[in-house]
């Protein structure tokens, strides 16, 4: 055990030396010869050199990297002497964290998966670059509109950092709450509209003998977003921004503690599975598969994790959360969303055109539908899922998308504040398990968004 | 030719003494420096901070309820691997079977320890629960990793048991080279077995217990891989099982601040060295020679 503590500072200090040495290699970083910028026309808005490398690093996970494949197959039929250099991995923060620092990273990174580097650091080190020519350029389909008008809402602002855009996701990830249509049916119930509604409900599906919610435990932060979802819901816009601008009393506002006060409900009432805070989002979500447990909170991507256990017939869906209030903000179908799968250029890159324009690819109509196909997700480019057939839980998130329209939100502070996300999964846990009350949770939470907003070694953003 | 001795020691310890300088020696060395900045992972240039980082972690709450939370595993694990150990090998004594018994969760890597033991505590489907209730005791039955109260008991069990065997096998072997005829010569001056034991079988096997107490204090002043993969959170519930590694862990690769991990990273280096050299000196008995 000794040797893994010391595994884990040696590996911190090994990158450190790595990267030193490399630093030193360079002459100290930031003498990167680049390749410019070649003629911009009609055909080339962005001025790819025509004859530059490209080099391309791609989280390969859950949704692959053929995707990011194509895209690159579909740059080289224009720019047929742009030699790409794919490389399809894992822990793409070990490899590319000291070459960030030795500031000779590669054009394209897909900065995705557990072993990610930490958007915020980057951002406020300066390491990448400016999309926003990316965005005002002519999409690739369709080159009356500019890039920025094919994508989805909220898409841009996910990756705006102090107003300047600078990464771009690819795949949209919408919360909400996953129920089986076929058992649903077959107890004649209906999906509630508001969280009284769900209440009641939940003491129906109680007396059929099923537990009504069940949560990944292990995990709080599966939790908070249902209950952070309410909070926007009823708050409105205003709150959201207050919570990420770390505004003081932000996280005591009505609208938040009566969310919190909504889940705490679900604890007081007993509607949650028992056992569920020791669960781990394995367990809990196959509990729920097997149909012992009606409801569970969990992102879009739920389907694709479950299809190995999944029973024939079982037909998830996610519904949005119910609304907190009948004067809520925000019009039901609202819904939280953002996108992963982060892809950046970064500002110290050997070709910079190129890898711009490598993502104009990527984000084209016909990539992106390639991406719903293969990745089972839904990509941020509109329209990409047109006439194809979706899976069920697949086509509720479509829906769900469409039904919400621009009433889209997210929150900013879990990218932007990491210990204050700790905090909020700590306090969120404690209150799901009745050891605090939400009057309990809102203050815990709002001393440790002061502490934040406090700390000087902290970049702040605001929105 | 003792010049060619030397040059050819010289010449075959190069290569790992190069290995051991690059890959252990510097990357420490490193660390003490990065303690002193506020290095972020990615910046090329960090500012030199001073004595900030350290500063900070005496009003870091999170460090203190790991250093709290690895003072009591401290005074728990240590003391209760060596007692169950020395009772199993003199319980053993010449039974090999059970030694290669015990020794079984030494072969198996932690992750699979930490990973088989979160099936034991699991609340619905658990071997420990499911134990429980098969018994009658179903009032016992509890959600074992995610009460706060419960949490850091249940891992330092996971550790007990892991180290046990090792200690059981290491004690054994100390016990086997204890003369019999001291042991048969006390025995008929009349002393039953537990005053063998004390007076005489522990004593002859003190130096390997001394050795066992310094390990098992860096064992307890760890703790990071059984916490990173059972607990809730992981750390949690609510912190509860934090300990200082995975502070460290987390400060640099979830905050981001690898500066004041490094600086967490020197605490922990000089906090379990002097817990090293303690431990030795309080042991420290008098060697009894064997003729």
């Amino acid at each position: 055990m000794n040797l893994t503590r010391r595994g884990a500072l040696l590996s911190a200090a090994a990158a450190a030396a790595s990267t030193t040495l490399a630093a030193c290699a360079t002459g100290g970083g930031g003498d990167n010869e680049g390749a410019g910028k070649g003629d911009v026309s009609a055909e080339n808005p962005l001025g790819v050199p025509a004859d530059a490398g490209l080099e391309v690093v791609i989280f390969k996970g859950g949704y692959g990297d053929q995707y990011a494949i194509d895209a690159g197959t579909r740059l080289k039929e224009k720019h047929p002497k742009v030699a790409i250099d794919h490389k399809g991995i894992q822990g793409v923060g070990e490899v590319l964290q000291p070459r960030f620092v030795a500031d000779s990273p590669p054009d394209v990174v897909d900065n995705s998966g557990a072993g990610r580097l930490d958007l915020a650091t980057l951002v406020s080190a300066g390491k990448l670059k400016d999309l926003t020519e990316l965005l005002d350029a002519p999409a690739v389909d369709d080159p009356g509109k500019k890039v920025r008008d094919t994508l989805m809402p909220g898409v841009i602002e996910d990756g705006t950092f102090d107003g300047k855009p600078l990464v771009l996701n690819y795949s949209s990830v919408l919360w909400g709450v996953w129920y089986s249509k076929s058992l649903f049916a077959k107890h004649g119930w209906t999906f509630p509209k508001t969280w009284e509604e769900m209440l009641t409900l939940n003491d129906e599906i109680k007396k059929a003998g099923l537990a009504p919610w069940t949560w990944q435990g292990k995990y709080p932060e599966y939790l908070n977003d249902p209950l952070l979802s309410m909070a926007a819901k009823a708050g409105g816009v205003e709150a959201v921004k207050a919570i990420d601008n770390l505004e003081a009393g932000a996280w005591q506002q009505p609208a938040v503690v009566a969310a919190a006060e909504a889940i705490h409900q679900l604890a007081v009432r007993g509607h949650i599975l028992p056992g569920s805070e020791g669960l781990s989002h394995t367990e809990a979500q196959n509990a729920w598969c097997k149909g012992q447990v009606a409801f569970i909170p969990c992102g879009s991507w739920l389907e694709g994790e479950q299809q190995q256990v999944t029973p024939a017939g079982f037909d998830m869906v996610m519904a949005t959360v119910p609304a907190l209030t009948s004067s809520d903000k925000l019009p039901n179908g609202a819904v939280m969303a953002a996108s992963s799968e982060s892809f950046l250029v970064p500002a110290k890159a050997k070709n910079p055109q190129g890898g711009l324009e490598f993502l104009r690819y990527l984000f084209s109509k016909q990539v992106a539908r390639g991406f719903a196909e293969s990745a089972k997700a839904l990509p941020v480019v509109t329209g990409a899922t047109d006439g194809l057939t979706l899976t069920s839980g697949l086509g509720s998130v479509a829906e769900a998308v469409k039904a919400a329209g621009p009433n889209v939100f997210s929150y900013k502070f879990r990218t932007w504040y990491a210990p204050l996300s700790k905090a909020v999964d700590d306090a969120t846990g404690e209150l799901a398990t009745k050891r605090i009350n939400p009057q309990q949770w809102a203050e815990r939470v709002q001393k440790a968004a002061d502490a934040v907003a406090k700390d000087s070694s902290i970049v702040k953003h605001k929105r | 030719m003792r010049h060619g001795k030397y040059r050819f020691l010289v010449g075959a310890l190069i290569v790992p003494l190069a290995l051991y300088g690059v890959f252990v020696l510097s990357p420490y060395l490193q660390a003490f420096q990065l303690a002193f900045t506020n290095w972020n992972g990615v910046d090329s240039a960090p500012e030199f901070t001073g004595l900030d980082n350290f500063g900070r972690l005496w009003s870091d709450p999170l460090f203190l309820a790991g250093l709290r939370h690895n003072g009591l595993m401290l005074l728990v694990v240590p003391l209760a691997v060596i007692a169950i150990a020395l009772a199993l090998a003199a319980a053993t004594k010449g039974t090999r079977v059970y030694r290669v018994v015990y020794f079984f969760p030494q072969l198996l890597s932690v992750a699979i320890i930490a990973v088989l033991w979160q099936f034991v505590y699991t609340p619905n489907s658990g071997l420990l629960n499911g134990a429980l209730s098969a018994v009658g005791l179903d009032s016992w039955r509890r959600s074992w990793l995610a009460e706060p109260d419960l949490a850091l008991w249940c891992v330092m069990i996971v550790l007990i048991w892991s180290s046990v065997g090792f200690y059981v096998v290491l004690f054994s072997a100390a016990m086997e080279s204890v003369p019999e005829d001291i042991v048969e010569a006390a025995a008929i001056d009349g002393a039953g077995p537990v005053t063998v034991f004390r007076r005489i079988t522990l004593p002859l096997i003190w130096e390997s217990v001394q050795v066992g107490w310094i390990y098992l204090g860096i064992a307890a002043l760890d703790g990071f891989a059984l916490v990173q993969i059972m607990t809730v959170g992981p750390g949690g519930p609510d912190n509860s099982t934090e300990v200082m590694g995975l502070g460290l862990y987390r400060t640099a690769f979830a905050f981001g601040k690898f500066g004041y991990a490094s600086a967490m990273g020197v605490a922990i280096f000089f906090l379990t060295l002097s817990i090293a050299v303690l431990l030795l000196r309080v042991t420290k008995r008098e060697r009894v020679e064997l003729a």
